[in-house]
């Protein structure tokens, strides 16, 4: 891997650009692995790059079906925050936002980690108390989390209008000022050609099609690319998780829904922040280019279809002109959908599946993106030890039998 | 956008509708009976399938009762309307 620096800048400048190398391989699968991931979006790529660099695991390949980075990865809002409720969920998303905040220098690749700030805006009785109650559970957890009143939430976001004569006045708003938002392409990039270089096979356009699982192990895979031997598969296909433990015989409490986004055309500089409001529901921030970036609730049926339908965006354009009156005449360039896999408690699964050897990394529904490192971090432990992750172990499929849900409906911010 | 055919109102928007999930399924008869492994099937564990799917709808704006559908989950592609006493359809190839 050729190093990024101001003095390969300038080589290269020299050169017109010309010389930079390809970020990762395109190899073929061989033969057999000591371990597979499959899927190669955010949470899959850094996974197999923990693996390889965490735990010496080298001989790995991750399969993508598509193109990386190309499904919910590259769809979805880019916002990185860690204010959950729970304890075990505030431990795992701040581990996460802790690894994002070094992730530039980690990978050396630019992920435009911006910590602006994100406001999650309260409308009625319910939400300030809310509100105030997770701000002091941030805080015990060690997470930052401050609650402001309405005239501080216009001071650090001008555009958001605190007039009391709307019909859900803001009475208050939670700030956690570490949060923010980053490049999504650049984490999935960056930790592909992290992975690449410490020996990760990278194999896109490759489908797994089914399972060699004998006596209740993992024994191989097949795809479109020809069969794969190897004793453990790490499942990380969001959206179509249920689709393969279903080839492995194994039933998840996962439906998938579209999840829909939108961005305005590019406008100068005008929002500074974060704001996320569940009860008019809107989270909307500003990119670097300058459009922006709105997300949508999800679709209530069950899809695979990568889009949804146009009331939940009609919606999401009441709420944004209701908390932004000044983007009245904003334009909106496009809309798309991703396929989001949402448990019933809305909090992801990690760890092994009733088949030896079948891992899962799935469940993360609407709030994923945040989690990138973490995710990756404590599924590669939870692979390479055959053991969970201290943050993992909550987070296991037994708790949809044990009973020991985790609900974070309120601090997942999107309507299911 | 769907376009639902209520089997007692006819072709309804989408909006008019909630959704309820995959149908046919059955809880426990004997709670007492029911270890936590079953509990958490019926509770929990739910058919996902990529493809066509026999889900609940209620009307919620209109005549407010329940229904079946058989919807294809990647085209949306409605094959059957049903009330919840009829029998199950079999799902198209």
């Amino acid at each position: 891997m050729q190093r990024f620096s101001i003095v390969s800048l300038a080589r290269n400048a020299l050169t017109g650009h010309k010389d930079w190398p390809r970020y990762w391989r395109s190899p073929k699968p061989k033969a057999e692995y000591d371990a597979v991931i499959v899927g190669g979006g955010g949470h899959g790529l850094a996974t197999a790059y923990y693996l390889a660099k965490e735990h010496g695991v080298t001989n790995i390949a991750v399969l993508e079906k598509g193109w990386l980075g190309g499904g919910n990865t590259g769809r979805n809002t880019t916002i990185v925050r860690s204010n959950y409720l729970w304890d075990e969920s505030a431990h795992l998303y701040e581990h996460s936002l802790k690894l994002f905040e070094g992730l530039s220098q980690e990978l050396n690749y630019n992920v435009m980690l911006s910590q602006r700030g994100v406001l999650n805006l309260a409308h009625n009785l319910g939400d300030v108390r809310e509100g105030i109650r997770r701000v002091n559970a941030n805080r015990l957890n060690g997470v930052d989390a401050e609650w402001l009143g309405p005239a501080q939430v216009q001071e650090f976001c001008p555009i958001v209008s605190i007039s009391p004569s709307m019909r859900y006045p803001v009475m208050g708003a939670t700030l956690q000022r570490r949060a923010g938002v980053a490049r999504h392409d650049a984490v999935a990039w960056g930790f592909a050609r992290g992975a690449d270089a410490l020996g990760v096979d990278i194999i896109q356009n490759c489908e797994v099609t089914g399972f060699d699982i004998r006596e209740g192990r993992v024994r191989g895979l097949r795809t479109n690319q020809g069969d794969i031997a190897t004793g453990k598969v790490g499942i990380v296909a969001a959206g179509h998780n249920s689709v393969l433990c279903e080839m492995a015989g194994v039933r998840l409490p996962i439906q998938s829904h579209p999840l829909q986004a939108l961005v305005s055309e590019p406008i100068k500089p005008v929002h500074p922040c974060v704001v996320m409001s569940n009860a008019v529901h809107v989270y909307v921030s500003q990119s670097d280019k300058g459009e922006l970036v709105m997300g949508a609730g999800i679709d209530s049926f069950n899809s695979y279809a990568q889009r949804g339908s146009f009331p939940v965006i009609e919606h999401q354009m009441a709420a944004v002109l209701e908390l932004f009156p000044i983007f009245s005449r904003l334009r909106m360039l496009r809309t798309w959908g991703g396929i989001v896999d949402v448990c019933p408690d809305a909090s992801p699964i990690i760890g092994r599946l009733p088949v030896e050897g079948l891992y899962l990394n799935g469940g993360w529904g609407t709030g994923g993106f945040k989690a990138t490192p973490g995710s990756g971090h404590v599924f590669a432990h939870t692979i390479a030890r055959e053991a969970p992750h201290p943050l993992a172990a909550p987070f296991a499929f037994e708790r949809f039998t044990s009973g020991a849900l985790i609900d974070e409906h309120g601090a997942a911010a999107v309507a299911h | 956008m769907l376009l639902i055919p209520c089997p007692w109102c006819g072709e309804r928007d989408e909006t008019e509708f909630r959704y309820g999930g995959q149908a046919h399924l059955a809880r426990p008869l004997d709670p007492h009976a029911t270890g936590d492994a079953e509990w958490a099937e019926y509770l929990f564990m739910r058919d996902n399938p990529k493809g066509w799917f026999r889900e609940r709808w209620n009307h919620a704006a209109g005549c407010r009762r329940w229904f079946n559908m058989v919807r294809h989950t990647v085209t949306h592609e409605i094959a059957a309307v049903y009330k919840p006493d009829d029998p199950k359809p079999e799902l198209p190839e």
